[in-house]
């Protein structure tokens, strides 16, 4: 999608980090970082390991002291609980998945929903069982039974079962088979074709900026570049200095 | 020994062991939801215990009528014993473990010395109740009321858990104790769901209090040895599961009863300890334990 088409309405991006700090066990993982992510977007954070790319999104979902401001759609994060930011449309999908391994694929699924309230809260499972059919299949299965990629669908699909407006995805393509990478991140757009605005942090960097709209360069904590995702790909030094390609 | 008295025994030690099953379930409970283990269970039964005596002195309520209203007052103290206290140690990131333990082990010392403080340390008991002294006779087995009483309310507290895991908020339960820090990924409020673990651990103690005090002795130490019967019964049912709980509460009731029928009845308890011995020593996440 060209970048014109997905620009940041200039006024109010639905996401915005400004002087954004973090700090993981006593030390700073991230200093001050500003970034934007406008409604509809599919943003990519890049950058090597222990850049503070997981740490980004952790201290966005509460999940890590921070300090700085976080604005979702006018409303100020930083002092919320992770479990309130989840509740205003913020889901992570996180690391390591989190699943509840002894809970059934279902319950893990309808979880996702318990914290809404209607009698529509379910219906996002239609859209999880058209993306990940395969769940279907698994429904009565313990989450820990199922193969790498099958929880990796089942973490996205809980995700979406909270009805995000943000989706966040840390490395969703890690420790997955190519084919299964291709799947996740073809998954990824159509999530976003239904209204659903994604910050995705990666290492695989051709698949991320080949989805995303815009991207930044995270290196030590800090943003050292942005741009179309475009601009980003064919950026050779940044390839070569950032990204170790 | 005729068959009768075997089976009369064996039958009121069934009868006792739901009741014993009842105060680890609720133990068991708050230990599978979040690895506190709450030493001051004991004490808890020993205040649902005098809350009875005195609900009942004061307004003549029997027993059996107040389970609702002491069930709902143990509740209620469960959930703020997890608010002002336990909720404070989780934040505490050295030697975590250690202060939880003194914390529910000062809260067990504290409410004893309460209790003793106010109401003195003679046994008080309820005489007059509707089920008080009556029995129950099948042929040659003649059972005390209350305690078949006892049995029957205990079987519906285990299904009322039972079917409680299968709702919804079940679920949630047992998905914080899976991964409590992962609940907030689903919008779920960790301390509330561990305040409501809280309470329910409580209320299932204080429905046994107020079992127990129809036919059994107050004070102010009454809760001790229950407690320690129901850590035996924690870990011998597997730490977490509410369904080993009730199986292993029917082995130890059984256990004791028939040990009273070999030993002289004062070293009764020997037979549980022994069962204790041999999980630890076989089988250390007892028979349901997912540790």
């Amino acid at each position: 999608m060209p970048i014109s088409e997905t620009a940041i309405a200039a006024d109010r991006p639905l996401l915005s980090t400004r002087h954004l700090r973090a700090y993981y066990r006593g030390l700073v993982a991230l200093h001050g970082i500003d970034l934007d992510v406008g409604a509809g977007e599919i943003v990519a954070v890049v950058g090597a390991n222990g850049a503070g790319k997981s740490t980004l999104l952790r201290a966005i979902a509460g999940q890590v002291a921070r300090s700085g401001e976080i604005m979702f759609d006018g409303i100020a994060l930083a002092n919320l609980p992770a479990y309130r930011i989840c509740r205003l449309g913020i889901a992570l999908v996180p690391e390591g998945r989190r699943l509840f391994p002894r809970l059934s694929v279902e319950d893990n699924l309808r979880l996702g929903a318990y914290a809404r309230r209607g009698p529509e809260r379910f219906r996002p499972l239609e859209l999880v069982f058209e993306l990940f059919p395969r769940l279907q299949e698994r429904l009565t299965q313990r989450a820990e039974l199922l193969s790498g990629g099958e929880q990796q669908m089942l973490a996205i699909g809980r995700a979406l079962m909270t009805s995000p407006r943000l989706l966040m995805l840390d490395e969703p393509s890690q420790g997955l088979m190519p084919r299964l990478v291709d799947d996740i991140f073809a998954a990824i757009t159509q999530i976003r074709a239904r209204g659903v605005t994604v910050l995705i942090v990666e290492q695989r960097l051709a698949e991320a900026l080949a989805i995303a709209d815009r991207a930044y360069v995270v290196q030590t904590g800090r943003i050292v570049l942005q741009g179309s995702a475009r601009e980003i790909a064919e950026n050779a030094e940044v390839r070569r200095a950032y990204l170790g390609m | 020994m005729s068959p009768a008295l075997i089976l009369q025994v064996a039958i009121g030690g069934i009868l006792m062991g739901l009741l014993y099953a009842v105060v680890a379930a609720g133990l068991t409970l708050i230990f599978g939801l979040m690895n506190v283990v709450n030493f001051a269970h004991g004490a808890l039964l020993m205040a649902a215990m005098y809350a009875t005596w005195l609900i009942h002195r004061s307004t003549g309520l029997d027993p059996l009528l107040q389970l609702p209203l002491v069930a709902a007052l143990l509740f209620g103290t469960g959930v703020a014993i997890y608010r002002v206290l336990i909720a404070r140690t989780l934040q505490i990131r050295v030697n975590g473990a250690m202060v939880q333990i003194f914390t529910t082990f000062g809260l067990s010392i504290f409410l004893v010395g309460l209790a003793q403080l106010v109401f003195g340390s003679d046994f008080q008991s309820i005489n007059a109740s509707f089920l008080g002294g009556r029995t129950l006779a099948f042929g040659a087995v003649v059972l005390p009321l209350p305690l078949v009483a006892s049995g029957v309310v205990s079987l519906l507290v285990f299904l009322a858990l039972f079917r409680l895991s299968r709702t919804e908020f079940g679920r949630a339960l047992e998905a914080t104790r899976e991964d409590f820090e992962a609940v907030a990924l689903i919008g779920v409020d960790r301390d509330r769901i561990f305040g409501i673990g809280w309470g329910i651990g409580a209320a299932a103690v204080g429905i046994a209090g107020v079992l127990l005090a129809n036919f059994y002795y107050i004070s102010p130490d009454v809760g001790t040895n229950f407690a320690l019967i129901a850590y035996v019964a924690v870990a011998l049912g597997g730490f977490g599961s509410i369904l080993g709980a009730l199986i292993a509460g029917l082995v130890i009731g059984l256990t004791e009863a028939l040990t009273a029928l070999v030993v002289d009845p004062s070293l009764k308890q020997i037979g549980i300890f022994l069962i204790y011995l041999a999980v630890l020593m076989f089988r250390p996440r007892g028979l349901f334990g997912k540790l």
